[in-house]
């Protein structure tokens, strides 16, 4: 025992002594990954500033055409060359905000559900089937869409909303399965699985000891997360969901499938609409004028934009909640 | 063991190279419609001459036409003909050889009348302007004595991609219509003044399938294939026709008087008795002088092929062939190609 240890001391010694030699060679490598990594940081950066001046430079027909019509109207007609990408717009906040709403308490309470209340045998079920989740591709969720959720819409529930609501002007008109319904559904179902899992690790990085403080105050199950788990995972929560929402709004294909691409601004939830990413997939293969595809350009830039917006938001969000939490962040 | 390998990895490296240097590779690009006939075409050509490669892709006629404007492509496919103004910004003469044609039908769900739906141009027009809003709409009864037509709204179902079918269609409707071609008119992707956007063919399919009373618009074979119930038109002739490809080849022979001698005319609502009104040519674009020779050669020897042999392969795969006055026609075409 005691012999093993001298010799260890002795290895580091060695190695204590090559690192001494080593330090003019090693002060080079340090440098030389300093570089390299910093090139790589900043290639991404680079890319990112091409793909934005090719686009605005791509999308300079368009905008000296239309300048800030392309906000304001809602006409799109290829023959014509019109262009006014106002229903694409709203459509694109619409369901994503929407689909944020129905999925971030089911996702929440599903990873509570996992770390706090479900023995650890079935959560560790539950949240390996929900990632399996994630890694269904959108078009199968598309199909799925299409085929088994929008006629399941059309038959039972959108008829009983217009029975019930039809007054009202979310509830309006014929029901037709494919509709904003419909893509906020396949949206909330499709980002659940991120907010899950990452409120899921982030619930599971509450300390031990804050949940056996509050036990031993005397706080019940629900008091305990109430006041010791959410608080502290709170900013995480919200990154998940802001991870969630990025997801909604660049989600292309299964909403394309099941939204009605209507380019019309409805308050009604069973009326067809559009979305930015769904009508660039849509229609850009087949644009044949330069206009068509400048203006399908400056669709995506604006998509760009809409998403920038939405991320610097989500930061100043979680920064003032972060603030504001009595936990840690994370 | 490690030499062995390297040895083995040497000699599939020479033995690869050495092949590429005997093939020609011919590059493609363009329209989705005839991609599974190009890509038979291909595979079997591949056994008479496999010193010709083909690789085609798919990525719709608007990137066709772009690319081989841009010379990145040695052809060109396209489901709509090019515009004066498009010809003049390609920078040597490009010409068109039609391949196929292909056929749009009008299909619908209607429970309980699974076929013999009859329907006027004139009121396909009106249902896709919203002006027919009821399936018991007195002018659809009217051509169909016998049938039962409910008292339901028709839910239009059209094709939110932009496409050749769509193309096809509102050119239809554009020459049938005159209030369509003056508030709507024709293209790939159109202002749809009623109706739910579909994307692909699957999609119009999977909404009309799943929606009861509704009616759209797919590609024949997509209809063919998916055993899906289709209406009958009233041709220009005044006649009862069903699609199907002989009465869309009956189109292009209908129109072989005034075709023109670079194949850019519509197809839709020919006079003749038997031809169907919904109808189209899918064209190859290539340039007339081949920058590459050995390459041109290649091309040309392939179109001759696709031109004969391979016209026999279109209708199993629900395509309608060119009739033999256009293959004529178009034998002499290719033999420009240098």
């Amino acid at each position: 025992m005691l012999q093993q240890s001298s010799l260890t001391m002795k290895n580091v010694a060695i190695a204590g002594e090559e690192i001494e030699s080593q330090k003019s060679r090693g002060s080079n490598a340090d440098r030389i990954f300093r570089i390299v990594t910093a090139s790589f940081a900043g290639a991404v950066l680079v890319i990112l500033l091409i793909m934005v001046y090719e686009m605005v430079m791509q999308s300079v027909p368009s905008i000296t055409k239309f300048h800030w019509d392309f906000l304001t109207k809602s006409s799109w007609d290829a023959v014509q060359g019109e262009f006014g990408a106002l229903p694409f717009l709203y459509g694109s906040v619409v369901s994503s905000a929407l689909a944020i709403l129905v999925a971030t308490p089911l996702s929440v309470g599903t990873a509570l559900f996992i770390t706090e209340i479900a023995p650890k045998s079935v959560g560790n079920i539950t949240a390996s089937l929900i990632e399996l989740l994630a890694a269904i591709p959108s078009v199968i969720y598309g199909l799925w869409g299409v085929l088994v959720m929008a006629p399941w819409l059309q038959k039972t529930v959108q008829p009983w909303l217009v029975d019930h609501f039809g007054s009202t002007p979310f509830f309006s008109g014929a029901p037709y399965g494919v509709s904003m319904m419909a893509g906020v559904l396949i949206l909330a179902i499709m980002i659940v699985p991120i907010i899950t899992s990452i409120s899921r690790e982030v619930l599971l990085a509450v300390p031990q000891s804050q949940r056996e403080a509050a036990i031993a105050l005397g706080a019940t199950k629900w008091e305990m997360i109430r006041m010791a788990v959410l608080p502290y995972g709170r900013s995480g929560v919200f990154g998940g969901v802001i991870l969630g929402l990025g997801r909604a709004i660049g989600e292309t294909m299964a909403v394309t499938m099941v939204i009605g691409n209507t380019p019309q601004i409805s308050l009604s939830l069973l009326a067809p609409a559009y979305t930015m990413p769904s009508v660039i997939a849509n229609e850009f293969a087949e644009a044949t004028s330069n206009l068509h595809s400048s203006a399908l350009m400056e669709v995506g830039l604006l998509l760009l934009i809409v998403t920038l917006i939405i991320n610097v938001f989500a930061r100043l969000l979680i920064w003032k909640v972060t603030k504001g939490a009595k936990g840690g962040g994370v | 063991m490690l030499r062995k390998l390297s040895l083995l990895v040497a000699a599939c490296l020479l033995t690869s190279a050495a092949l590429a240097s005997a093939e020609t590779l011919i590059n493609g690009a363009g329209a989705t419609f005839p991609y599974p006939l190009y890509s038979k075409w291909f595979s079997e050509y591949a056994k008479i001459d496999p010193t010709s490669k083909f690789n085609y892709q798919s990525i719709g006629s608007g990137g066709g036409i772009k690319q081989i404007t841009a010379q990145t492509v040695d052809f060109g496919a396209s489901d709509k003909f090019l515009s004066d103004e498009e010809l003049k910004a390609a920078p040597g003469k490009l010409l068109h050889i039609p391949t196929v044609m292909g056929a749009v039908v009008v299909t619908y769900n209607l429970p309980g009348i699974p076929k013999g739906l009859k329907l006027s141009s004139e009121d396909v027009a009106n249902i896709f302007l919203g002006k027919i809003t009821k399936w018991n709409d007195k002018r659809i009864v009217d051509d169909n004595p016998g049938i039962n037509l409910p008292d339901k709204a028709i839910i239009v179902v059209h094709r939110s991609d932009g496409s050749g079918t769509t193309s096809i269609f509102t050119d239809y409707l554009n020459g049938v219509n005159a209030e369509w071609a003056q508030k709507v008119g024709k293209g790939a992707s159109v202002k749809w003044p009623v109706g739910l956007g579909g994307k692909g063919n699957e999609g119009v399919a999977g909404q009309i399938k799943t929606t009861q009373y509704s009616l759209g618009y797919l590609e024949l074979a997509y209809a063919f294939e998916n055993k899906l119930p289709y209406a009958t038109l009233k041709n220009k002739a005044g006649s009862w026709v069903e699609p199907s490809i002989q009465s869309t080849s009956a189109a292009a022979a209908a129109a072989i008087k005034h075709m023109p001698a670079d194949y850019r005319i519509s197809l839709v609502n020919q006079p003749a008795k038997e031809a169907y009104p919904i109808v189209g040519f899918t064209w190859l674009l290539v340039y007339q002088d081949q920058k590459d020779k050995a390459k041109g050669k290649k091309l040309v020897e392939f179109l001759s092929w696709s031109l004969h042999k391979g016209q026999k392969m279109a209708a199993p795969m629900l395509y309608a062939p060119l009739p033999e006055s256009v293959v004529k026609m178009v034998d002499n075409t290719i033999k420009s190609i240098k």
